[in-house]
C-alpha cells in the first residue's frame, strides 16, 4: 500500500526537457554534474558511435553492408547517459533494431559488431544475424529486434527472472516512439508494477517512426505519461543532454533498485539520418534536422564544456578524435576481410 | 495493354477499386504521407485524402482486428501488414475472428477485408524481416489467400479480392515490385481460385507460387536444353486451391515438382504434395518432389541466405530427381 502512495506520487511526471514546448516552469534544470573523467569519457563514448555509424553508413554505400542499416547518429546521448548509471556487464540492455549505439555503449567490440554488419564469421552472430540482431552475455546485451515492441516484452521478462532470483540487476528495455504504441507495451506495463519488477522502459522519442511524425500516430505524445494509469512514474527528459540523461537515469535505477518496479524515461531526441539507409528522409524538412544539428547536437555540448572549462584543449579532444577513428577504421578493416561464415554454418545453433 | 511495374500494378488497382466504391479505405503504417514503404500506395492520400488512405500508429493485431469488424460493418478496408514476417501478430484476428465468424454465426455475416502483406528472402534483410508465411494464412478456414507473380496477376488478383465477400489475404514478394509486365487496359479481373499455365511442357510439371514461378520458369528454359520440357504452372491461389488444374497437368506429364519459398517442414509445399498424393496417384509415375527454404531462420549473410532459399539450380535438381 504504502509502496503504491509513493508510486502514485512520483507518477506525477516531471520535465528537464530543453525539447518540449511546455516543461514544467517549476523544474528547477535536472543535470547531473558531470566531473572532468565523466564529461571526457561521455565525450569519448558518444564520439565512437557517432564515428562507427558514419563508417557503417560508408560501408553500406559501397555495398558492403546489405539488407537493413539504421543508424544511431543523433541520439548518443541517451544509451551513453544510462550506461554511465549502470553496472557494466551487469545490468542488462534490449533494444530495437537501431542498436549500434547500445553495443558499443555497453562494451561490446566495435570489430564484432562491425564485422555482423558485413556478414562475417567474425561478428556477433557469425554473419546469421546482421544489423538488428546481435546479442552477447558478457556485457549483458539482449538484442537487437527486429519486431517493433517486441523487447518491451522481452525486457519484461528479463526484469521477471531477476526479481524471481533475487538478483540485483536492472533492466534497461529501449524502444521508440512508434514502438509505444503497441498493445503488448500496456500488457507488459501492467505486469511490470503488478509484480514489481525492476525494469526502466526508455522510450526514445526521436520525433519520428519511419515517415510518421510523432503527432500524426499518437494520441496522446507526452509519453512519460503513458504508464500514469498503472502508477509507474514517468519522466520527460532533454536526450539531447547526456548530463540530463544522467540525472535522470539515476533516480530510475534508484528506484528500481530499491524494489519499487518500473520506470519510464522518455528520452527526447532526434535521428539526423533517415530511418534506414533507404529512407531519404522527405517527410521532414532539411532546416529542421539543421537546427537539432545546431543548436542541441549531443556531443558538440560535452566539448563546448570540456574547451569552456579548460578541461581539455582543442589538441587533447582531436587526440581522442584520432584515437576513435582508429579503433573504428580497425573495425572496418576487420569487417572487410574477416571472412564470409561457412555453409557449415547452416545447421548450427538451431536447437540445443 | 500497358506495361506497368508489380508495384504500379497493385496501385493502379487501388485507385481504380477505390474510384469505384466510396467504401473502399486503405490503412497501414506508412502508406499514407510516405506512399509504402515499396510505394504501393504512392499519391493516393492526395488523390482520395486522409480520410480513406490512412497512416496508422504500429498496432498490428488491432489493426487487424479492426478491419474484421470494418468489414463487417459495411466498409471495405485494405489493410496493408508491412512485411509478412509481422502476420503473427495478425493471425489471433485472421483465425479466430475473420475466419470462422461468418461459419459461426450461421452465415449472417460477411468480412470484405484485405490484407495485404509481402514477404520473402533474397535482400539480406534477416531472420525477422524475410520469411515466408504461406502456409500459416493458407492453413485458416475461411479465408482466401492469393500471391500473384506478375503484374497482371498483382492487378487482376487485387481487384478481385477488394470485390470479395470473404476475407481476402494478397501475399506479395519483395522482389517482384519492379518487375515489369503488361497488364490490361480492361480493368479485368482475375478469379481468385484459378491457376495460370505459364509455360506449357510434356515431361514433367512444376508447381510453383510467388516469385518461385519465375525461377521456375528460368529453370525450364535451362532443362529444356536438356530435352526436358518442363510445363510451369503459376498457382496464383494459394486458398482456394485450382486442384483441377493440377490434376490435368499431372495426367499430362505424370511428373510433378512443387516449388513454395516456404519453410519445407509443415509447409505449402507439402499440402501441394500431399494434394496430388491424394488426388493423382495413379497418373504419377515417380514420387513428387519438394522444393522449399532449408528449415533454419533466414541468415543475414549473402551466402547463406543464397543457400538455404530456393534457387533455379535446387528446382532443375528436384526436376532431374523427379524423371530420374
Ligand atoms: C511489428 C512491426 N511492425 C512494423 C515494423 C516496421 N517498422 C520498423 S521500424 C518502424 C518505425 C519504428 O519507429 P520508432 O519506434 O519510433 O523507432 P525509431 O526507428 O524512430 O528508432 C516500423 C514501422 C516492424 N519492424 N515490426
Ligand atoms: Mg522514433
Amino acid at each position: 500500500m504504502a509502496e503504491r502512495a509513493t508510486a502514485q506520487k512520483r507518477g506525477r511526471t516531471r520535465s528537464s526537457a530543453a525539447t518540449t514546448s511546455s516543461p514544467k516552469k517549476n523544474s528547477a534544470p535536472d543535470l547531473a554534474t558531470l566531473s572532468r573523467d565523466e564529461e571526457l569519457k561521455a565525450y569519448r563514448d558518444m564520439l565512437l558511435i557517432r564515428r562507427f555509424e558514419e563508417k557503417a553508413g560508408q560501408l553500406y554505400g559501397m555495398g558492403l553492408i546489405g539488407g537493413f542499416c539504421h543508424l544511431y547518429i543523433g541520439q548518443e546521448a541517451v544509451v551513453v547517459g544510462m550506461q554511465m548509471c549502470v553496472k557494466d556487464g551487469v545490468d542488462q540492455v534490449i533494444t530495437g533494431y537501431r542498436d549500434h549505439g547500445h553495443m558499443l555503449a555497453t562494451g561490446m567490440d566495435p570489430k564484432g559488431v562491425m564485422a555482423e554488419l558485413t556478414g562475417r564469421a567474425g561478428g556477433y552472430s557469425k554473419g546469421k544475424g546482421g544489423s538488428m540482431h546481435m546479442f552477447s552475455r558478457e556485457k549483458q546485451f539482449f538484442g537487437g529486434h527486429g519486431i517493433v515492441g517486441a523487447q518491451v516484452s522481452l525486457g519484461t521478462g528479463l526484469a521477471f527472472a531477476n526479481k524471481y532470483r533475487g538478483q540485483d540487476t536492472v533492466t534497461l528495455a529501449y524502444f521508440g516512439d512508434g514502438a509505444a504504441n503497441q498493445g503488448q507495451v500496456y500488457e507488459s506495463f501492467n505486469m511490470a508494477e503488478l509484480w514489481k519488477l525492476p525494469v526502466i522502459y526508455i522510450i526514445e522519442n526521436n520525433k519520428y517512426a519511419m515517415g510518421t511524425a510523432v503527432n500524426r500516430a499518437s494520441a496522446q505524445t507526452d509519453f512519460s505519461k503513458r504508464g500514469l494509469s498503472f502508477a509507474i512514474p514517468g519522466e520527460q527528459v532533454d536526450g539531447m543532454d547526456v548530463r540530463a540523461v544522467k540525472a535522470a537515469g539515476e533516480r530510475a535505477v534508484k528506484w528500481c533498485r530499491e524494489g519499487n518496479g518500473p520506470y519510464i524515461l522518455e528520452m527526447q531526441t532526434y535521428r539526423y539520418r533517415g530511418h534506414s539507409m533507404s529512407d531519404p528522409a522527405k517527410y521532414r524538412s532539411k532546416d529542421e534536422v539543421q537546427k537539432m544539428r545546431t543548436d542541441h547536437d549531443p556531443i558538440e555540448q560535452v566539448r563546448l564544456r570540456l574547451i569552456e572549462n579548460e578541461w581539455a584543449g582543442e589538441d587533447d579532444l582531436k587526440a581522442i578524435d584520432k584515437d576513435v577513428r582508429a579503433i573504428v577504421a580497425e573495425s572496418a578493416d576487420f569487417a572487410t576481410v574477416d571472412p564470409e561464415p561457412d555453409v557449415a554454418e547452416l545447421w548450427t545453433d538451431i536447437l540445443k | 495493354m500497358t506495361s506497368l511495374r508489380y508495384a504500379e500494378a497493385l496501385n493502379r488497382a487501388l485507385r481504380e477499386e477505390m474510384t469505384r466504391d466510396p467504401m473502399v479505405w486503405l490503412f497501414g503504417e506508412d502508406i499514407a504521407t510516405y506512399g509504402g514503404v515499396f510505394k504501393v500506395t504512392k499519391d493516393l492520400l492526395g488523390e482520395f485524402g486522409p480520410g480513406r488512405v490512412r497512416d496508422t500508429p504500429i498496432s498490428e493485431q488491432t489493426l487487424t482486428a479492426m478491419a474484421v469488424t470494418a468489414a463487417m460493418a459495411g466498409t471495405r478496408p485494405v489493410l496493408e501488414i508491412m512485411y509478412a514476417d509481422f502476420l503473427p501478430l495478425s493471425i489471433d484476428a485472421l483465425v479466430n475472428q475473420a475466419g470462422v465468424f461468418d461459419y459461426i454465426w450461421g452465415g449472417q455475416v460477411s468480412i470484405p477485408m484485405v490484407l495485404r502483406t509481402q514477404g520473402g528472402g533474397g535482400a539480406g534483410a534477416g531472420a525477422q524481416h524475410s520469411k515466408s508465411l504461406d502456409a500459416f494464412v493458407a492453413h485458416i478456414p475461411g479465408l482466401k489467400v492469393v500471391a500473384p507473380a506478375t503484374p497482371a496477376d498483382a492487378y487482376g488478383l487485387l481487384k478481385a479480392a477488394i470485390r470479395d465477400p470473404n476475407p481476402v489475404i494478397v501475399l506479395e514478394h519483395k522482389l517482384l515490385y519492379n518487375l515489369r509486365g503488361e497488364v490490361p487496359e480492361d480493368g479485368g479481373l482475375i478469379e481468385i481460385g484459378r491457376a495460370r499455365t505459364a509455360r506449357e511442357g510434356r515431361d514433367v510439371s512444376i508447381f510453383a507460387t510467388s516469385r518461385m514461378v519465375h525461377l521456375s520458369l528460368e529453370a525450364a528454359e535451362k532443362l529444356a536444353a536438356e530435352g526436358i520440357e518442363a510445363e510451369v504452372i503459376d498457382l496464383r491461389s494459394l486458398r482456394p486451391l485450382d486442384v483441377g488444374a493440377i490434376v490435368a497437368s499431372v495426367a499430362k506429364t505424370h511428373h510433378a515438382v512443387v516449388v513454395n519459398e516456404g519453410w519445407r517442414f509443415c509447409g505449402y509445399g507439402a499440402e501441394l504434395s500431399a494434394t496430388i498424393m491424394e488426388q493423382a496417384f495413379d497418373d504419377l509415375d515417380a514420387p513428387v518432389e519438394r522444393v522449399g527454404a532449408m528449415d533454419v531462420a533466414i541468415p543475414y549473410s549473402e551466402p547463406l541466405e543464397k543457400t538455404v532459399l530456393p534457387d533455379v539450380e535446387a528446382i532443375m535438381a528436384a526436376v532431374r530427381r523427379a524423371r530420374r
